[in-house]
């Protein structure tokens, strides 16, 4: 049997401090904790940064490592710094070394970087070694040389790894979401399709209980199914809660593809044993070839936005026919006045209020109040994202709708009224590498930290 | 007809990693559940989102009464065009949708 404690959906995202107590109180195997996805968008890998403030990460960190403290078991992290590049395992590295300095700890720290050089990928291509998953784009050297971030989502052969060199803490970059939970069950022996898919539903803490706020739950794993169990005294898990949790952001709601195989959940049969745990038992491993998923990110412009607000009723009323005027004469002016090629840049007049939610997608046509107008220019770089924000700026402020009214002056919030946003990142690999070790992509380093 | 978000509990969308989107109707029992799976068409839900129909995956799912559909996602997360990056917005466009 093997007592899998999972404080929370992800660091930074806070948990009940009382539930972490009742957890570490019924003597858990390991602590285990995801640390990000690629849920917030490619920016993060991109630049290799957390989401998460370095405050709140530090704060939570520290009680999960004086939890460990007390529990005397291993604590690991996946997908560290929310993207599980390199630098963001650094961070937290760097992090982990503040506090066990300021605790007094003496600590074994593992570090598992999943950062992949594109040399490596590119060669893995020219062997034949990559194949596209479904909806990937296409890629080419040129597109895995532009990446700035390249990692592969370790699985649980990986995090074993880094479990057997005896650390008190593994800190592991990009990690499947499950690999964390999943590592020590399939060590020690338990049921493998148990251990896959209690990882499966536990990965997101309390999310599949009826209080996904309270965040912690406790996994049992044994030799024919585990059982899950919340950890604040309100929270309930249910046949239903767990097994709907299958249904979250997965396209397929029964299979889940993982480094090595798949887990099928379609014959999982669950019950309550009593009316706050829930055990789940029938769900099966398919061992397959031996793959990781790879992603990237590369810039593919830069952007500098500005936001005017439009009040005016029969401005509101026009307002699609307004933006589309404003959009074609500013896009002229950039191309003649920057000297830019149509195709170098754009410019969107996005309108929050009307569709910026759903833009050609959007089925309704009722008149807001107000609309606000986003302007978006994208440009190579950024000083001529910035110029040409400021050739979109007299338009936002004064635009007519006819050449025969008064002048009309919008409503500005800032002052100045542009904002640069910097490096625009896109996705560009939805792709698995075949490798034959799977620690071949992989760096995994031993550190002893602090004193005491 | 009658709009969908109206007799369901819940519909919700989110991204399945960067290029697919999926998308979750909850309903209350399994009578709402049948009218549900019958009333909805599969081309008119690709229609809705301008997806090809052929990459449009649905799981009726009797257990939880739920009917889910998942697709590459209409826009790739994060680039310039996309306008949401998590995709929860999408689930609208059902929600709102008339059903026999």
């Amino acid at each position: 049997m093997t007592r899998v404690l999972v404080p929370a959906g992800a660091l930074g995202l806070g948990y009940d401090r009382g539930a972490l107590a009742r957890g570490v109180a019924n003597r858990p195997d390991i602590i285990a904790i995801d640390g990000g996805s690629t849920d917030s968008g490619p920016s993060y890998l991109g630049r290799g940064v957390s989401k998460y403030s370095r405050a709140s990460t530090r704060a939570e960190w520290r009680e999960l490592m004086l939890a460990r403290a007390e529990a005397g078991v291993p604590l690991v992290i996946g997908t560290a710094g929310t993207c599980g590049a390199d630098p963001a395992v650094d961070w937290l590295f760097d992090i982990t070394r503040e506090i066990a300095a300021e605790e007094g700890m003496r600590l074994r720290v593992a570090t598992l970087k999943s950062g992949q050089p594109a040399a490596r990928v590119k060669a893995a291509l020219a062997a034949g070694r990559i194949r596209p998953l479904p909806a990937a784009p296409d890629i080419s050297d040129d597109i895995l040389d532009a990446c700035s971030n390249i990692v592969a989502l370790a699985g649980a052969e990986q995090i074993a790894a880094a479990l057997a060199t005896g650390a008190d803490i593994v800190i592991a970059g990009r990690t499947t979401d499950t690999a964390i939970i999943a590592a020590l069950p399939l060590i020690r022996g338990d049921h493998a399709g148990a251990a896959w898919h209690g990882a499966k539903v536990g990965e997101c803490g309390a999310l599949a209980t009826t209080q996904p706020n309270s965040g912690v739950i406790q996994i049992d794993f044994d030799a024919t199914g585990f059982t899950l169990e919340p950890m604040a005294p309100g929270a309930a898990a249910t046949p239903y809660t767990v097994s709907a949790h299958m249904l979250y952001e997965n396209s397929d709601p029964f299979i889940l593809h993982e480094p090595g195989g798949h887990l099928d959940v379609t014959a999982a049969e669950y019950s309550a044993p009593d009316a706050r745990r829930v055990r789940v038992e029938g769900s099966r491993w398919v061992p397959g070839r031996y793959t990781v998923k790879l992603e990237g990110a590369r810039i593919v412009g830069h952007q500098t936005v500005g936001l005017a607000v439009i009040r005016d009723r029969r401005y509101v009323a026009h307002a699609r026919d307004w933006a589309a005027d404003v959009q074609a004469r500013v896009t002229e002016k950039i191309a003649a006045r920057m000297g830019l090629a149509r195709a170098e840049f754009t410019v969107e007049l996005r309108l929050i209020g009307i569709d910026a939610t759903l833009g050609p997608l959007e089925t309704r046509r009722d008149l807001p109040v107000e609309v606000g107008i986003l302007g978006i220019l994208t440009c190579p770089t950024a000083e001529q994202a910035a110029e040409a924000a400021k050739i979109l700026n007299p338009y936002l402020l004064h635009h007519p709708l006819t050449e025969d009214e008064p002048m009309p002056t919008f409503a500005f919030p800032f002052s100045p009224a542009e904002m640069q946003r910097g490096a625009l990142y896109e996705f560009c690999l939805n792709h698995v590498m075949d490798l034959d070790d799977p620690m071949a992509a992989f760096a995994l380093e031993l550190h002893e930290v602090g004193h005491g | 007809m009658a709009e969908l978000g109206a007799l369901v509990s819940k519909v919700r969308s989110k991204n399945a990693g960067p290029f697919w989107l999926t998308i979750d109707i909850f309903c209350d029992d399994p009578a709402t559940f049948e009218r549900v799976r019958r009333g909805l068409d599969d081309a008119a839900v690709a229609r809705l989102y301008n997806v090809d129909r052929q990459t449009l995956k649905r799981f009726d799912i009797a257990a939880l009464n739920v009917v889910k559909f998942s697709m590459p996602r209409p826009v790739v997360q994060g680039t310039r065009a996309d306008r949401d990056m998590h995709g929860a917005g999408w689930a609208c466009l059902l929600e709102e949708m008339q059903i026999g």
